[in-house]
């Protein structure tokens, strides 16, 4: 099996995009909130974004609405991050995108909704036709569709070695990633794309969010505050995060340089129908897995959570057996991150690995992000990405620091 | 594990050894196989909901067991209905695991899913006097059941429960290449050694309102309302569209070492994958058709066989003007002049979309397993652009050992498989 680094990130999220702006706005710890569009659901909303910059041609640009557009954008930033611009490259990069869906059309559906809630079934269908025949547009069912994320990647960039779009929520992330890392890993091509996208001020995703009951309502407080007592405290945030993986040994050979090794991602699916206890059972199980890569050196836990329930109380509890770390010296911080960033469904893993990947590679684990975080913000060798789906889907990654002398250029 | 089995490149070889079937002709391989080689069509009027001012007003439904006309029936709810019945049959067949545990992953491949129209208008309905999505959003507090039911993971989970799959379910979609890319997957699972069995499902019920409005709206669906049966006319002169259609395919695949240890029926193997994107156009292929010939040429390598090794080839054949053109150019510079008959399941079935690339290799194996192509029906009037072998109309007895099926999607995902009959 072959080493498989991060050799570029492309990140946006309502704090900005690339690595300098979340650095520095990590640090200084204000979320960017859109509370009055959706209330009472505060949201995360998107950063301004010079769309030419990575969808130059207008034409494109119009093909999509704001979803492909935010994951064609960072999957952008992520290929010039990698330096991996390069037309034969990119034609032999592999794709591995988790996606939700795209944007409805919020004003037609609200007229049509209006028009025939009060109708008979037989002619509220007669009219439905009607109305959608003549008002839908044509390039919105492209912009609608899931695997026009990943097809809209293909046209603008030219990344066309295989495409694949993984659906299911914050799984459907891990195992973009798990794969994507594997087939490198196992020789089955050499450089890959993964992420996903994810847009919060969306009426149309609100829809599908608000009746799990996760979702937190009223003015934004950090996300520990949220989810005392075991209330829902889900807040949807805005972020796309791609990451460019590569075989170590490619990356080297083209002079490209390792922000991270990602070691290893494990995934797995708790049936959550029981009494509870589940989703941390399943969390550890895990993470025993990746004990035998575990060190001896300082840990950076990058914790997921989204504020769901019972998903986030059951990870605390998971992550208090971490605190307690198998080598008792062992120094370990962790930085709960969806209560400045929000939760971004498909986004939120691949971005928590962007961030570990750019703390390992600044040699500098975050400050706290939130009240309940603990331990020192300093160099990690480690660090553990959680990534526990709202309602299903447990998994983690792990990143390695890549040693300067295997890193030389 | 032995030389005999793995692949020319010390892989495991990967064995089918359960496969299920839903299509507009039936429920079950028997019934489909059987209609199939008769040459028979499934496409009909739609009956599910009104037609009025819709410009095509047929396709290929299917109806769940005991659905009445007007039941309010969601695509998941038929997804995972017809999923969960070709898994069924899959697994009863390969006869592997026990009741309830199944031991290795699912990869299920199934279209994007939403709140369709009906619980559009009930909520709002419910809203009152607040319509409008904040108003409905607010009448969805505590429907549990609609967010367990439209999220996308839904489907997946509840299969997974069903049949016990281990680990966490993949759905994925690669639009009408899907069914191939589940069935990719799962092979690439085996191969790596993460699995030593998997399930690989593809399955679609889209057909509503909506979905056939926006399909019409890219002038992508026959009109020939007229005629039904007649209008998926895959390769003939007048074609003009695919007919959207719904079903479920399943193939229990295990590495072949496996498949001998517990002394299996290995129905045939699964013996190379190729896929490559498009970067030309959202709807159309590049007119040099590089990506439909890369992913045919990769299958190919990937099983390390000749294109003369292939015996039959099953078309992505959806019937569309372009389609058909760019898969006979596909098929002339892979094969050359001397290109193996090929014909499209969808003249009979449909496009079952997300379950086409299942479906088909379903077919597949069956065309090998019981030595007949089926034919591409409804072939009138020849192409002369397309001078390929279609086997028109009706089904012929040929014996075949390695079969090529095609799936090419929109969003430029291209997916092909080679599929092979079991070791001596």
């Amino acid at each position: 099996m072959r080493d498989v680094w991060i050799t570029g990130i492309g990140l946006v999220t309502s704090l900005g995009e690339g690595a300098e702006a979340h650095r520095a706005a990590l640090g200084a710890g204000t979320p960017s909130l859109d509370e009055a569009g959706f209330a009472p659901f505060p949201v995360h909303p998107a950063p301004a974004l010079d769309l030419d910059r990575q969808i130059p041609k207008k034409g494109d640009q119009r093909q999509m609405e704001p979803w492909q557009r935010l994951g064609t954008y960072a999957a952008g930033l992520a290929i010039d991050a990698a330096g991996a611009r390069d037309p034969a490259l990119l034609a032999r990069t592999h794709l591995v995108v988790a996606a939700g869906g795209g944007e409805r059309d919020i004003a037609l559906d609200e007229a049509v909704g209006a028009e025939l809630a009060g109708l008979p079934a037989e002619a509220a269908g007669r009219l439905l036709n009607e109305r959608l025949a003549t008002g839908l547009r044509p390039t919105l069912f492209l912009a609608q569709l899931s695997n026009l994320l990943a097809g809209n990647i293909s046209i603008v960039h030219g990344v066309i070695g295989s495409s694949r779009t993984f659906m299911g929520e914050e799984s459907a992330a891990a195992d973009a990633v798990r794969i994507a890392r594997a087939r490198i890993a196992e020789g089955r091509g050499d450089i890959a794309l993964a992420g996903g996208a994810f847009v919060a001020s969306r009426w149309d995703l609100l829809l599908l969010y608000r009746p799990g009951g996760g979702l937190w309502e009223g003015p934004w407080q950090p996300l520990s505050g949220r989810a005392e007592g075991g209330r829902p405290a889900m807040v949807l945030g805005t972020a796309a995060a791609f990451l460019v993986l590569e075989a170590a040994e490619h990356a080297k050979a083209r002079g490209a340089k390792g922000l991270a090794r990602l070691t290893d991602v494990v995934s797995g699916a708790a049936r959550r129908r029981g009494g509870g206890g589940e989703i941390a059972q399943s969390a550890r199980a895990l993470a025993a897995r990746l004990e035998p890569a575990l060190g001896a050196g300082p840990l950076g836990i990058l914790s997921g959570e989204s504020g769901a329930q019972p998903a986030t109380a059951e990870e605390e509890e998971f992550l208090a057996s971490l605190a307690a770390p198998h080598i008792p010296s062992r120094a370990v911080a962790i930085r709960r991150t969806a209560g400045l960033l929000g939760h971004s469904v498909e986004a939120a893993f691949p971005a928590n690995i962007a961030l570990g990947a750019l703390a390992l590679s600044h040699g500098a684990f975050p400050p706290s992000l939130d009240p309940a975080d603990t331990g020192e913000a300093g160099p990690v060798d480690q660090i553990l990405v959680t990534g526990i789906g709202q309602w299903r889907g447990e998994a983690l990654a792990l990143l390695d620091r890549i040693p300067e002398s295997e890193n030389a250029r | 594990m032995s030389d005999a089995d793995t692949d020319h490149l010390g892989r495991p070889l990967v064995a089918v050894t359960g496969l299920g079937i839903v299509t507009p002709l039936g429920w079950g391989v028997a019934d489909n196989w059987a209609a199939l080689t008769a040459g028979r069509s499934g496409i009909r009027r739609i009956r599910r909901f009104p037609t009025e001012h819709l410009r095509t007003t047929i396709a290929g439904t299917v109806d769940l067991p005991n659905e009445a006309p007007g039941d309010v029936v969601s695509a998941p709810q038929r997804v995972e209905t017809m999923a969960a019945f070709a898994m069924e049959e899959a697994l009863s067949q390969a006869g592997i695991g026990a009741k309830g545990h199944f031991p290795g992953p699912l990869f299920l491949g199934m279209p994007p899913v939403e709140f369709e129209w009906p619980q559009r208008l009930d909520l709002t309905r419910a809203a009152g006097a607040a319509p409008g999505y904040g108003g409905i959003v607010a009448a969805a507090r505590g429907r549990v059941d609609l967010y367990e039911t439209f999220l996308f993971g839904g489907v997946g989970e509840r299969l997974a429960d069903r049949f016990g799959t281990e680990g966490a379910p993949i759905s994925l979609t690669t639009a009408c290449a899907t069914g191939a890319s589940a069935i990719q997957l799962a092979v690439e699972a085996i191969q790596r050694g993460e699995a030593t069995a998997a399930i690989a499902v593809g399955a679609d019920g889209s057909v509503n309102p909506e979905a056939l409005i926006r399909f019409s709206l890219l002038s992508a669906l026959s009109t020939r309302n007229d005629a039904p049966e007649a209008a998926s006319r895959p390769f003939e002169k007048s074609r003009d569209g695919f007919v959207m259609a719904e079903g479920a395919g399943a193939l229990v695949l295990e590495s072949l070492a496996a498949a001998r240890a517990r002394g299996a029926r290995v129905l045939g193997l699964l013996l190379g994958c190729g896929e490559r994107a498009d970067s030309f156009h959202r709807t159309r292929s590049n007119p040099d058709g590089g990506a439909i010939i890369g992913a045919m040429r990769n299958a190919l390598a990937d099983a390390g066989l000749a294109p003369s090794d292939i015996g039959y080839v099953n078309a992505h054949g959806t019937g569309t003007p372009e389609n058909d053109k760019m898969e006979t150019l596909g098929m002339r510079a892979v094969f050359g002049e001397a290109a193996p008959p090929i014909s499209s399941n969808k003249s009979m079935i449909g496009h079952t979309l997300s379950a086409a690339g299942a479906v088909e290799a379903v077919f597949s194996l069956l065309t090998i397993r019981e030595g007949r192509l089926p034919p591409t029906i409804n072939y009138e009037v020849p192409d002369p652009a397309i001078t390929l072998d279609v086997v028109p109309n009706v089904a012929r007895d040929a014996s075949v050992r390695h079969v090529l099926s095609s799936s090419f999607g929109f969003g430029g995902q291209n997916v092909c498989l080679v599929l092979g009959a079991p070791p001596a």
